[in-house]
């Protein structure tokens, strides 16, 4: 079961599942968050918001309402470095 | 040949662009959009190329204005920058999301050289790259290794410069590929997945990594510097340093151009045979020049500052913890920077709101930027305070004076994050804003990238603010200079035999006659004409005529002053004006200058729009006269009702 990326705690390893339709969703994928794509949640900014994630080697940051239209699911067996 | 110059962010373009082109660079504008081109030139077995730095950008496909150029241009092969060669700069540590601009570039059909940049970092990373391979899947494309940084590749890079075929290839790296129009966004959903996968497919093949393991990125500099308590103490404390030398170390350079433009200006005055022309040059052009590169050392430092933490990666992440906070004020993180700019000055801070993508959020930032308490308002400032604050320690150890100045910087960052969060209110827009930053690894900074970044920002400040307050201040001085009919020489006639009734030096009685002849000017009757809209804020006729001259830049304000009450300008000081201005007496006895009006002053230079070099910009960057009007509107309005509440209060 999927779950808004704006929900997961961070160290969490977690794979993309799909983006919801918004004018924001083809600059999410160019930023490389592709159905499958394995991220993992880094920290978080003093308000909680926005977050910043492991996208493959580099490091993108989000705000929590561009986070939460990405769906993940989490990837069982993630380690958690936190 | 014309050569683009294409890449990520933070991918080390720039050094690249730094490496092939040295100083021999030049700010120009692509054509129709404000978007700045940079471009340099440089030579090549005897033939001269102009290498175009785009802005730098993760897809062809745009996020911001300022990054539609790069679409514009590479679609049009009819458009006048169309290169005939692209450049492709990429993080080779992190070549999967750099890949997918290269890709769209060489699928557009453009002969293309792809630079894997900071090879370095790369191998420290444990990542290689096969290049053969990597070249093979891009028949008709070049590929180099560099580290620009130090400056290792440019021979290899100049070499495939130089023999990469200039004939468009026929290949395609995504068969399907079709540049999308700009608001199809199923097509560009659907291109982004089909060239990621194809992308992946390659590297796999391509690229060996030593270390299995995938180690988070984020290192332990960042739990610190983005930590609730430390990030925002770290950052206060930076911006503490960055002040104290704007503010105090500045001042000494500053007060060595001031005193050389008085001085040439005096000696020129001296010098010059009498006349019109000589008048023009030695107190309209020269001090004009001066009151513009007066502030150049101010600039320079923030810059520097700004660069250096740019470079280093840290401003990424001052981004990152102040986005929530200014958002409810309908501000953005990347506020931040044009906001501070703007303590320096207006101007390149609104420039600086480039980054911004979201529409809303920008104009935001760019109407409410002024308001920051910009260097031309200290000499202001400091005139007034020591004129009507007493020298008095409060509270046992504050200094009032000080208390007072602390008091009106505040005052501008309250009113521009107010009306920000005003405006976001009664701003309308369908777009919603997005943050989506990339926060690059840390990095020690590139001396070489600062310094150029320093001496561009004080270029493009000197030329639009200089254009601009030197045109104002020909004006003014032909405002000040001539009067209706003879009505000058007649007043001058009168203070000249006035002066020596008075047995006044030569020198006292040259300045009596000069303030007779300005309250007799255009500007004089200007003033005089504006008196009654400022009585109500305690002003008389000739602080309104210093308003009118310090349109051109607030500082003028002082000098104005100096040359209406007939003192001669000393300096940092200005003893003798502020003892001439504190024996200034209305009518009813009362002086001119109270508590209540030197507030009042004080309060009206905090808000009032008086700069129309940052209008001219705010101008340019908005590509129309309603944001400047609007700005000018609300700022003005703010600074008469603030003044006249103030002058309400206090008398």
């Amino acid at each position: 079961m999927s779950k808004a990326l704006s929900s997961i705690k961070p160290g969490q390893l977690v794979t993309v599942c799909c983006i919801q339709d918004s004018e924001l969703k083809p600059k999410l994928m160019e930023m490389g968050l592709i159905a499958g794509k394995e991220v993992r949640v880094l920290f978080r900014a003093p308000f909680g918001d926005p977050i910043a994630i492991d996208v493959h080697g580099y490091v993108l940051s989000l705000r929590l309402d561009e986070a939460g239209l990405i769906q993940v699911n989490e990837t069982i067996g993630s380690e958690v470095f936190a | 040949m014309k050569i683009a110059l294409l890449g990520n962010p933070n991918t080390g373009k720039s050094s690249v662009f730094n490496m092939l082109t040295g100083l021999r660079q030049q700010v120009g504008n692509f054509p129709g959009v404000t978007v700045d081109k940079k471009f340099g030139v440089f030579n090549l077995a005897n033939e001269e190329h102009t290498l175009i730095d785009f802005p730098g950008t993760y897809s062809i496909y745009p996020r911001s204005k300022d990054e539609q150029v790069v679409y514009d241009v590479l679609k049009n092969d009819q458009h006048p920058d169309y290169p005939e060669l692209a450049i492709v700069v990429a993080d080779e540590s992190n070549l999967e999301r750099n890949l997918f601009l290269f890709t769209q570039v060489y699928d557009l059909q453009i002969p293309v050289i792809l630079v894997l940049n900071m090879a370095d970092l790369a191998k420290k990373n444990g990542k290689s790259i096969n290049i053969p391979a990597l070249e093979e899947a891009f028949p008709g494309a070049k590929i180099v290794e560099t580290t620009a940084r130090i400056g290792m590749g440019k021979e290899r890079l100049l070499q495939s410069i130089q023999s990469i075929s200039k004939e468009k290839h026929t290949e395609r790296f995504y068969a399907n590929a079709r540049i999308c129009d700009l608001d199809d966004s199923k097509g560009q959903e659907t291109e982004a997945t089909e060239r990621y996968s194809l992308i992946n497919t390659i590297l796999k093949r391509v690229q060996t990594t030593s270390t299995t393991k995938t180690e988070p990125t984020s290192n332990k500099l960042d739990r610190i510097l983005v930590h609730p308590i430390f990030g925002y103490l770290i950052f206060g404390a930076i911006l503490m340093i960055i002040f104290q030398f704007i503010f105090a170390f500045a001042a000494y350079p500053m007060d060595f151009i001031d005193g050389v433009f008085a001085d040439f200006s005096a000696w020129l005055s001296q010098e010059l045979p009498r006349g019109l022309f000589s008048d023009l040059i030695s107190q309209g052009i020269v001090p004009g020049i001066g009151g513009v590169l007066v502030f150049i050392p101010q600039i320079a430092l923030l810059f520097f500052f700004i660069a250096l933490l740019e470079e280093s990666g840290y401003l990424a992440r001052v981004v990152f913890i102040m986005d929530r906070i200014m958002r409810p004020l309908g501000l953005n993180g990347k506020s931040v920077v044009p906001l501070l700019s703007s303590v320096a000055c207006a101007i390149p801070g609104v420039m600086a709101t480039r980054t911004i993508s979201d529409w809303k959020e920008r104009m935001i930032t760019i109407l409410v930027a002024p308001l920051m308490s910009c260097s031309a308002r200290i000499p202001v400032y400091t005139l007034l305070i020591a004129l009507v604050i007493p020298k008095q320690t409060v509270l046992g150890f504050l200094n009032l004076q000080g208390l007072v100045l602390f008091g009106l910087y505040t005052l501008g960052l309250v009113a521009a994050l107010l009306i920000a969060a005003l405006l976001k209110l009664l701003m309308k827009t369908r777009e919603k804003g997005f943050l989506l930053l990339e926060l690059p690894s840390y990095k020690s900074p590139r001396w070489g990238n600062v310094g150029i970044t320093v001496w561009e920002k004080v270029k493009v400040f000197v030329w639009d603010a200089g254009k601009v307050i030197l045109a104002i201040s020909i004006i003014l001085w032909a405002l000040a200079t001539f009067g209706p009919g003879d009505r000058m020489e007649k007043a001058a006639l009168r203070a000249k035999n006035h002066a020596k009734e008075l047995k006044l030096s030569n020198e006292d009685s040259e300045r009596f006659v000069a303030s007779a002849k300005l309250e007799n000017s255009y500007i004089g009757i200007m003033g005089k004409g504006l008196e009654p809209v400022i009585k109500p804020l305690g002003y008389d006729w000739k602080i309104g005529i210093s308003l009118i001259t310090s349109f051109a830049a607030r500082e003028v304000f002082v000098g104005s002053l100096a040359t209406i009450y007939a003192v001669q300008e000393d300096g940092g000081e200005n003893k003798r004006l502020i003892d001439r201005m504190r024996s200034e007496k209305r009518a009813d006895g009362t002086p001119v200058y109270s508590l209540a009006s030197g507030a009042s002053l004080m309060v009206f230079y905090v808000f009032a729009m008086q700069c129309m070099a940052t209008l001219a910009v705010v101008k340019r960057e908005t590509k129309s006269w309603k944001w400047p009007l609007i700005q000018m509107g609300f700022m003005g309005a703010l600074a008469y009702l603030g003044a006249f509440i103030t002058y309400l209060i206090l008398s």
